[in-house]
């Protein structure tokens, strides 16, 4: 990892990345979280700027408050700190089908130029090259949650020109939109090096963002397709030391109880 | 009335080769000694069915024991690769593994539908995603409003196998934490065994609400302490998470995976045997001389 210096503080790629996707989420939205770095993006929103925020992991744990971050999506940490847990068949239904949820959390293995993503396969479906873990609760989240931040690093494996397997679309395979969903899909990709958003028209992923230090061309090269970039591209703020804190606090806390 | 049986019997019992078997619980008390059981008695032919097979379809399938699995995500949680899993779809090994795979949203419909004894289950899923075309989706037309929704198949499995904290003297079982799925499971299988923690005079949650599934609802219920590891049994023990991490070292490896099933499962005569071999030395590549 790459340290980057800014305003003399320090910080690593990776927080860049968590710091600015805690940013996206608002005080009080209601948060359909994925595990991974959309879990530590999320608790960082709520430990700093968005107290309020309310946190659904599919495991049913609805507005959890977890002191430490989950290693699994079922963390007996996560239903000890929730208002409430309820099934899985009911966390899908009545509150993610019904529309209760303002902001989908996610990741995936690859995404592609109009934001489709894909968690099934590396390859064709049946002789994959890498078969991946699957679905999951991606494909409702997507279509359901008001709408969608995707997080993942930013690669030329991750972003490749078309997907493999639309486990869960974005705009599709020709960016022909989202007809027959109920939410806006994927509205901003926040990687390590940038922020991509889809162009409202074409629904084409466009670098809107680099991160300090970082350089477009940087982006392109990491890029599986000829990028779109908007013009003028501005730069993240960089994480400031509050945030920092907060998120280091965290992750050690984290570290400290998974070594137990 | 639920039987109250052996873990032995009780698989030996309800659980025949071929069988479509549905072994539920999300990441919270996952039945792996009964799935250790399914290994030492040599089960076969089995269709695997569950929302989140982790580390003990892993174990399982790497032991041949499936034929096909029905599922919705598939991975190590928090860690990554099912390797065993990935041998069998990558490269047919130890034996090829038919999939048939849904979202956790299509899982989930199912599953209530069997419980409902419906034949299929209604929801607002899969819209444009490539699942469509690889497994059993339909898409129907609300008779109200016309609106187009995707329609499911029922689940119904053979047999159900959870895992719960109590069962009290009749038979009622007591669940508590993150429920998943397993009672839609159970209701909607044929037969179901549940493994509990401790059999008590009275369930801890006392109340109107807490008895999660009524005796009459369980064919046998068998008191297996500690079933659940290396997964966790709210107010009984916690996540072992080390262990997720060194399966993942474990299962790259064809052979070390045999000689882990070996050491720990088939050399084991039952559950407390495995819990104390498991206590009595680390499960890493080292111990294993690998």
């Amino acid at each position: 990892m790459v340290d980057l210096l800014s305003h003399d503080v320090t910080y690593t790629s990776d927080e860049m990345m968590t710091v600015t996707a805690s940013r996206k989420l608002v005080d009080g939205q209601v948060c359909f979280v994925g595990i991974g770095l959309p879990s530590q993006a999320a608790n960082l929103a709520r430990l700093s700027h968005a107290p309020n925020v309310v946190l659904i992991y599919e495991s049913g744990t609805i507005g959890t408050k977890p002191e430490i971050l989950p290693l699994s999506i079922g963390d007996g940490e996560l239903a000890e700190r929730a208002d409430l847990v309820v099934s899985v068949p009911e966390v899908f239904a009545y509150w993610l089908q019904a529309g209760r949820i303002d902001v989908g959390f996610l990741s995936a293995a690859q995404i592609d130029r109009f934001g489709n993503l894909n968690s099934t396969v590396v390859g064709c479906y049946e002789d994959p090259k890498v078969r991946l873990p699957g679905a999951g609760g991606a494909p409702e989240i997507v279509s359901s949650a008001g709408e969608v931040i995707v997080m993942l690093r930013h690669t030329e494996r991750a972003f490749v020109p078309s997907v493999d397997f639309v486990t869960s679309v974005g705009f599709g395979r020709q960016g022909e939109g989202r007809a027959g969903h109920v939410g806006a899909g994927p509205t901003v990709v926040i990687t390590d090096l940038g922020v991509l958003e889809p162009d409202p028209t074409t629904h084409e992923l466009t670098l809107v963002a680099t991160h300090p230090g970082v350089e477009v061309s940087d982006v392109m090269s990491h890029t599986g397709w000829d990028l779109l970039v908007a013009d003028p591209v501005v730069t993240t703020e960089p994480p400031t030391p509050e945030e920092l804190g907060i998120l280091r606090d965290l992750v050690a806390r984290t570290k400290e109880a998974h070594s137990r | 009335m639920a039987e109250f049986a052996s873990l032995h019997d009780a698989i030996r019992d309800l659980v025949p080769d071929g069988a479509t078997v549905a072994m539920e619980g999300f990441t919270h008390l996952i039945p792996f000694a009964a799935g250790h059981e399914m290994i030492r008695q040599g089960k076969k032919d089995l269709t695997l069915v569950r929302m989140t097979p982790d580390v003990i379809y892993d174990q399982m399938i790497g032991m041949g024991l499936a034929r096909k699995l029905v599922f919705s995500w598939g991975g190590n949680p928090g860690v990554g690769s099912l390797h065993r899993f990935r041998d069998a779809v990558e490269h047919g090994y130890p034996a090829p593994l038919e999939l048939e795979e849904h979202s956790h949203a299509g899982m989930a419909a199912r599953y209530v539908a069997g419980a409902s004894g419906l034949p299929f289950a209604v929801l607002r899923a899969y819209v444009g995603s490539d699942l469509v075309k690889h497994t059993e989706v339909a898409s129907i037309n609300c008779p109200f409003t016309g609106e187009e929704l995707a329609a499911v198949p029922a689940l119904n499995p053979d047999v159900a196998v959870i895992h719960a904290q109590q069962a009290d003297r009749q038979g009622n079982v007591g669940i508590w934490g993150i429920t998943g799925v397993q009672r839609e499971a159970v209701l909607g299988a044929r037969k179901a065994i549940v493994t509990v923690e401790e059999i008590v005079d009275e369930l801890s949650h006392r109340g109107p609400n807490n008895v999660m599934l009524p005796s009459w609802t369980v064919a046998a219920v068998a008191c297996v302490p500690h079933g659940s590891h290396p997964s966790y049994s709210m107010g009984y023990s916690t996540r072992d998470n080390a262990f997720y991490t060194e399966w993942d070292l474990i299962s790259r490896d064809r052979d070390l995976f045999a000689r882990w099933i070996e050491t720990f499962v088939i050399g084991t005569e039952d559950h407390a045997a495995y819990l104390s071999a498991i206590s009595a030395q680390p499960q890493g590549k080292e111990a294993l001389g690998g």
